[in-house]
């Protein structure tokens, strides 16, 4: 059941019985505002209507994409590919999953609509490896569209073609970076490749490509059925419409929540949507978009709306829209070592600030939390984020900082305490001596 | 040296047929190393030495990807690979105890199988479940808030067979009498 506050639009036909099924799908309408685009307006058109919705990339960076679509040439003389990115491995983020297993038709369909706006005839979906149950319902649901015709030649009785290979991963969250999933869709290692050139002029096979958000492909659908206009007088005037937040951690009800941008605050989002803190505990933390997201207090952000503007403004992003939550009793330092230790495991060793930067921040961050720091390793921290920041070839580098960076900015006394007193501040671990 | 045929014909069609799905073959690799691991429970050397001659590419180049992508197994599994995230999310809501209570009940550490070849557990980054931490999978399946109550059920689940959690192709064996 949606909870009463959410603003349905991309979860609008979530909760309907069998909607993963093309029947059901069908019958409630689905692909009707895809097969009236083919039949009424022209390619370019589609770009411009996108482009009045305000939609905007809900991957992490939040870039307009009827701006995306427009960058792709039409005069080089070569393919055009659409990469759908479904490769969600940002800690926290768990809305694309629910998305492919339980409405993938509507993904679909975003997919022609993006395909036929820009002129693509193939289609690329790189799912997670991981996300078995989501390639499984996926899979089915391509079976489906093109027995019925929706996809291969002559869709809905046009002149446009378009087909979907479906593309799993196989583990490395890099993969999610799109010049990386790039590589990994062409049968190499998931490295990160050097921009420019930008894929939409040289992407997959080195030819012009669009990687699309599931999120954002399945907003698409919905969107054209109620009209750009009427999107676009939801949310804020620059983050328009609605986005998933996938709500987790110390609250009591975790939970994908589909909200209006800038609507929304913290503390609304924990107390209304989540239901409270777990245990009557006080909220200490959040981190408000995937663990890339510079961290912040609920003291401090707590009115903050959730809008792409709002975040930034106070210091951190909306990123992937997963919002994680740590209560009173969490220790910043173990957090923020279970962050950088992710980083770690995940740089995929291309390049030297990345690989070098995440273990040492690794190390200093077990030594600090196992009682064995020093004071002079908090200068070193902060020199160490220095020479990664802006010096590694994709953002990975970069989202290994913010963990340590944004919690010794609110948190600092913490780390101080851990190396005085060889234990945590606060929690479990404030009473016995770590370390030992 | 002539290597064991390990893929069978029939697999070895599925690959053919997946590298005509893509513009160029080679994008096919990932999914035909998912499919050896299907029918083989892992990725032996071999079993990549002949995946390697049907792409046509030198084996090294295969090694390197089974090497960079972790959800390909290198060495034998047992029948069901319980695979526990450990990232933020399922960190604050005590993916330890999940893995400290798992250690304990199938009296393995984390990377070891079982000695009867039912169990193997493993970590894992983010599984994408946030919102049901801590959360692991069986066989690429997922399985939520797991209390101790829960993986207890769950084991229980397991060992009488489950038809929600299909069992891996087998490729442990028993070590031998010596």
């Amino acid at each position: 059941m949606p909870h009463p506050q959410e603003k349905r639009i991309l979860f609008g036909w979530r909760d309907i019985k069998d909607i993963g099924s093309l029947k059901v799908y069908r019958e409630k309408g689905g692909y009707d505002a895809w097969l009236k685009l083919l039949k009424e307006k022209q390619p370019a058109e589609v770009i411009e209507l996108t482009k009045a919705s305000g939609l905007r990339g809900r991957g992490g960076a939040g870039f307009p994409t009827g701006m995306k679509w427009s960058f792709v040439p039409n005069n080089l003389g070569k393919p055009k590919y659409l990469c759908v990115n479904c490769d969600e491995s940002e800690p926290g983020t768990c809305k694309d999953r629910e998305i492919v297993e339980h409405i993938p038709h509507q993904l679909l369909e975003g997919i022609g609509i993006a395909c036929y706006a820009v002129g693509i005839q193939k289609a690329f979906i790189y799912i997670r490896g991981e996300m078995y149950e989501g390639y499984l319902s996926l899979k089915k649901a391509i079976e489906e569209a093109y027995a019925a015709g929706l996809f291969g030649k002559k869709i809905g009785g046009s002149d446009f073609e378009c087909d979907i290979v479906l593309h799993r991963g196989a583990g490395a969250y890099i993969c999610g970076e799109e010049s990386a999933l790039l590589s990994s869709l062409e049968g190499e290692r998931g490295f990160p490749r050097l921009k420019p050139p930008f894929p939409a002029v040289s992407g997959l096979y080195a030819c012009p490509t669009v990687i699309n958000n599931v999120e954002t492909l399945a907003t698409l659908p919905p969107i054209f059925r109620m009209g750009v206009e009427e999107y676009a007088k939801l949310g804020t005037d620059k983050s328009k419409g609605t986005r998933m937040v996938s709500l987790s951690g110390h609250v009591n009800n975790p939970s994908n929540f589909e909200i209006e941008l800038g609507k929304v605050n913290f503390k609304q989002l924990i107390e209304d949507f989540g239901g409270g803190m777990r245990h009557g505990k006080k909220c200490k933390a959040i981190i408000p978009g995937g663990a890339s997201a510079p961290w912040l207090t609920m003291e401090q952000h707590g009115e903050v709306t959730l809008d792409f503007e709002a975040i930034a403004a106070a210091r951190s992003m909306a990123g992937s829209g997963a919002i994680v939550v740590m209560d009173e009793d969490t220790c910043a330092v173990g957090a923020a070592l279970n962050l950088v230790e992710f980083f770690h495991e995940e740089s995929c060793g291309k390049c030297s600030p990345c690989r070098e930067g995440t273990q040492w921040l690794t190390q200093i961050l077990h030594r600090i939390e196992h009682g064995q720091g020093k004071m002079e390793d908090l200068k070193l921290l902060d020199e160490i984020c220095e020479s990664m920041l802006g010096k590694t070839f994709c953002p990975l580098g970069d989202s290994a900082t913010v963990p340590v960076s944004s919690s010794m900015r609110y948190f600092r006394d913490e780390y101080e305490h851990h190396i005085k007193e060889k234990c945590c501040k606060v929690g479990p671990g404030a009473k016995k001596t770590a370390g030992v | 040296m002539p290597t064991q045929e390990l893929l069978s014909p029939k697999l070895q069609e599925r690959i053919k047929e997946l590298m005509a799905s893509y513009p160029k073959p080679q994008s096919a690799i990932l999914m035909a190393l998912h499919l050896i691991q299907e029918e083989l429970g892992w990725v032996p050397e071999p079993a990549q030495a002949q995946v390697a001659e049907l792409f046509g590419m030198p084996p090294q180049d295969v090694t390197t990807l089974v090497s960079f992508y972790y959800m390909y197994h290198r060495k034998p599994v047992g029948r069901y690979v319980l695979k526990v995230c450990k990232s933020i999310s399922c960190y604050l809501c005590g993916s330890q105890n999940v893995i400290d209570h798992l250690e304990k009940k199938l009296d393995i550490k984390m990377g070891e199988t079982t000695a009867d070849g039912q169990f193997s557990l493993v970590g894992s980054e983010c599984l994408a479940a946030c919102t049901g931490a801590p959360c692991l999978q069986v066989n690429d399946r997922f399985y939520e808030n797991c209390s101790q109550e829960r993986l207890d059920e769950l084991l229980s689940r397991l060992r009488g067979g489950d038809s929600h959690f299909p069992p891996a192709n087998v490729s442990w064996q028993p070590p031998k009498e010596s």
